[in-house]
């Protein structure tokens, strides 16, 4: 702990230059999304694309701790899909009656269960290494949805000649210091996608940083619509102000 | 100024036993003497005084959604985003307030220094409004842990470090202020507490400003004081209608930023939960302490046996904001508005920029290089600058600066029309 504070400290007053070796990738690529810009909104079809792939693909190592069943309305799905689909999982329920717990099927009140029961768990499954949790992922890193889709994408087939890649390392273009524990997660055709869209690396890229997004913001559309609104108003009604107070003010000159 | 004339029975009544009415209008109303000639810049104390309100608010609100916990603080924000009706735009809006109600005051600040606000008689108005900056950075510093991400933790364990650089009791008063040895749940708790606390403090502070500020009445862009009833006209309705506006315009930007760029200003580790294995690559402060920032990390060198590079550090940050306390007698001019102040106008632009690169470097890493200088020498000159301006360049520019000639009063180019400064009637300054 302490000697963690005095890097800390150290890199801030910036007496030991270098101390905290500033691991910055190369530049993201921008990317346009459904839900960019002032009316963007999310594609209900992709976030459903992304749900599969996340549920396929990444949800064996990494969990959306802060999802719950009940949240997936807002991908499109009725009540009674999302009931089914909740009872594809067990949680674990209780103390019961007699003191013990108990698993039972998951309800749509139930948060998405967990990938690892905790974070040691997740590190011994996966060679020291720990997957983080994708809930805000897509708000969590410098680049936003557009650094998780580089990143998705940015497995080169083969790393450059110069490159050392550390034990259990796997080289990728976009991660800071290009060394990543996770190997690339996605090849061609690696889910079937129910609406027949052909699942292309960047096709499944795509819809599940979509899906991230919304995981980190499901709010975002009423934030969104919700603004035009405000804005509109306040425009209107600070052009009012600003006739009375010339009104007001025409008296003085 | 005519007095209050009450028609309503019932307010008459209160006002017989409780003067209040006649208070407020003395205060805010039509009793109030404001010089005619403010400009938009004037706006914003007002809207100090609206962002301070709607961050007491949306903080109550949040306060009762919130869990101070270091298991649970995290979620609880993530709650009241999610689950919490209309919870993302409260905290949206608090979260923004934050760095609205800085350019507010930041904005509000140069405005004083541009217009020499702060000389006599104003000098007090000046200091209790430097007292609600300090409070400010407290209530902000202390604010940004509460979420609990990567950053709040961070940052917190940086700046509580600050204090151990207090010679011989450092280690122990630093333990007294956290809590415990390290940042952790007991300090998580106290803060938020005082978060909670200081904004009232912040009010009783502001209540003894605008009292102060009634003494003699706002200062003016002209910088002279008002002559006669023809300078100045009721602040009711024309400055409240024209606050009014001011506030349209503003909450214009603020909801931009609320509706469209919520995160713009903060920083993505702090989405990432608090974790005291992992320290984040840069470690950076909120962007309204950038500066200060800059100023911590420009000492990396040791003054004597007992100052040593940390300890420089931490008291020059804390001496750029307490020589602004000395300004009203560092800066030796008779007059206050820079429009009268041809050479100080410039260093008062040179004084802007030089923030503004204070702001950058705080912002880089140390060991950054901009066009082969590092960012710890342009850190080093421009801090230097900035307390040069203060105890070199203003206390010469009252001896050698020649002044403009200064109307005759704030009437004279108002109503003749015309531009600044008056002509002909216009009296030659006398040197003092």
């Amino acid at each position: 702990m302490k000697k963690l504070f005095a890097l800390g400290l150290t890199a801030v007053l910036g007496l030991g230059a270098g101390a905290v070796q500033a691991a910055e990738g190369v530049a993201i690529p921008a990317h346009q999304w459904s839900f960019s810009g002032l009316f963007g909104t999310f594609d209900r079809a992709q976030l459903q694309r992304g749900f599969q792939v996340h549920r396929e693909v990444c949800a064996s190592c990494h969990s959306i701790e802060f999802i719950s069943f009940r949240n997936l309305i807002d991908l499109g799905y009725t009540p009674d899909e999302i009931k089914a689909l909740a009872a594809e999982y067990t949680v674990m329920d209780g103390p019961n009656d007699d003191g013990d717990m108990f698993e039972r099927p998951a309800i749509p009140a139930d948060r998405y269960p967990l990938a690892f029961p905790n974070e040691q768990a997740a590190r011994a499954a996966n060679n020291g290494a720990y997957p983080p949790d994708l809930s805000l992922m897509a708000k969590a890193r410098k680049g936003g949805p557009d650094y998780s889709y580089a990143l998705l994408i940015g497995y080169p087939e083969e790393p450059p000649a110069d490159v050392e890649l550390m034990d259990g390392m796997y080289y990728n273009d976009y991660f800071p210091g290009h060394q990543i524990a996770m190997p690339a997660p996605l090849f061609e055709g690696l889910v079937e996608y129910a609406d027949g869209t052909p699942a292309t690396v960047e096709q499944m890229a795509e819809d599940v940083t979509a899906f991230m997004m919304w995981t980190a913001e499901p709010n975002l559309e009423t934030r969104k619509s919700m603004g035009v609104t405000v804005i509109l108003f306040l425009l209107v009604l600070t052009g009012i102000l600003y006739a009375v107070k010339k009104k007001i003010w025409s008296d003085l000159h | 100024m005519s007095g209050l004339q009450l028609k309503n029975p019932v307010l008459r009544w209160i006002e017989y036993r409780l003067p209040i009415f006649s208070f407020l209008d003395h205060s805010l109303g039509s009793s109030y003497p404001s010089p005619r000639n403010l400009s938009y810049w004037w706006n914003f104390g007002s809207l100090a005084g609206l962002v301070l309100v709607i961050m007491i608010v949306t903080g109550i609100v949040l306060a009762m959604q919130y869990t101070p916990h270091v298991d649970y603080a995290f979620a609880s924000v993530q709650r009241i985003d999610r689950d919490v009706n209309f919870g993302w735009l409260i905290r949206d809006i608090h979260m923004n307030g934050a760095s609205f109600f800085f350019i507010v005051v930041y904005i509000h600040v140069f405005r004083g220094l541009y217009y020499g606000s702060y000389k006599a008689p104003r000098e007090l108005l000046w200091m209790l409004g430097l007292v609600i900056l300090l409070l400010m950075m407290a209530t902000a510093f202390m604010g940004y842990v509460l979420p609990w991400g990567q950053m709040s933790f961070w940052g917190a364990t940086v700046i509580t470090n600050f204090f151990t650089a207090i010679p011989f009791v450092g280690d122990e008063v630093t333990t007294w202020l956290l809590g415990g040895p390290t940042v952790d749940n007991a300090t998580l708790n106290r803060f938020f507490s005082l978060h909670y606390l200081f904004p009232f403090l912040i009010v009783g502070v502001v209540i003894l400003h605008i009292w102060a500020l009634h003494r003699f009445g706002s200062n003016n862009p002209l910088g002279i004081d008002t002559k006669g009833p023809q300078d100045s006209i009721p602040f009711h309705p024309y400055y409240t209608v024209k606050d009014l506006f001011g506030v349209g315009v503003f909450l214009i930007f603020f909801s931009l930023v609320i509706f469209y760029f919520p995160d713009a200003l903060g920083e993505p580790d702090n989405y990432i939960e608090a974790n005291p294995l992992s320290t984040p690559a840069h470690i950076v402060p909120e962007w309204y302490f950038l500066p200060f920032y800059a100023i911590l990390r420009a000492v990396t060198f040791d003054f004597l046996w007992i100052i040593d590079a940390k300890l420089g550090g931490v008291i020059l940050m804390f001496a750029s904001i307490m020589i602004l306390f000395f300004l009203p007698w560092l800066d030796r001019s008779p007059v206050r508005s820079a429009a009268f102040r041809p050479t100080y106008k410039w260093f008062f632009w040179i004084l802007v920029l030089d923030c503004f690169v204070l702001g950058w470097v705080g912002a880089n890493a140390p060991d950054a290089v901009f066009y082969g200088v590092s960012f710890v020498i342009i850190g080093q000159v421009a801090t230097a600058y900035y307390f040069a301006h203060f105890l070199v360049i203003l206390p010469l520019l009252g001896i050698f600066e020649r002044p403009r000639a200064l109307p005759a009063s704030i009437s004279e180019p108002v109503l003749s029309g015309g531009g600044l400064p008056a002509g002909a009637a216009a009296k030659p300054m006398e040197k003092a």
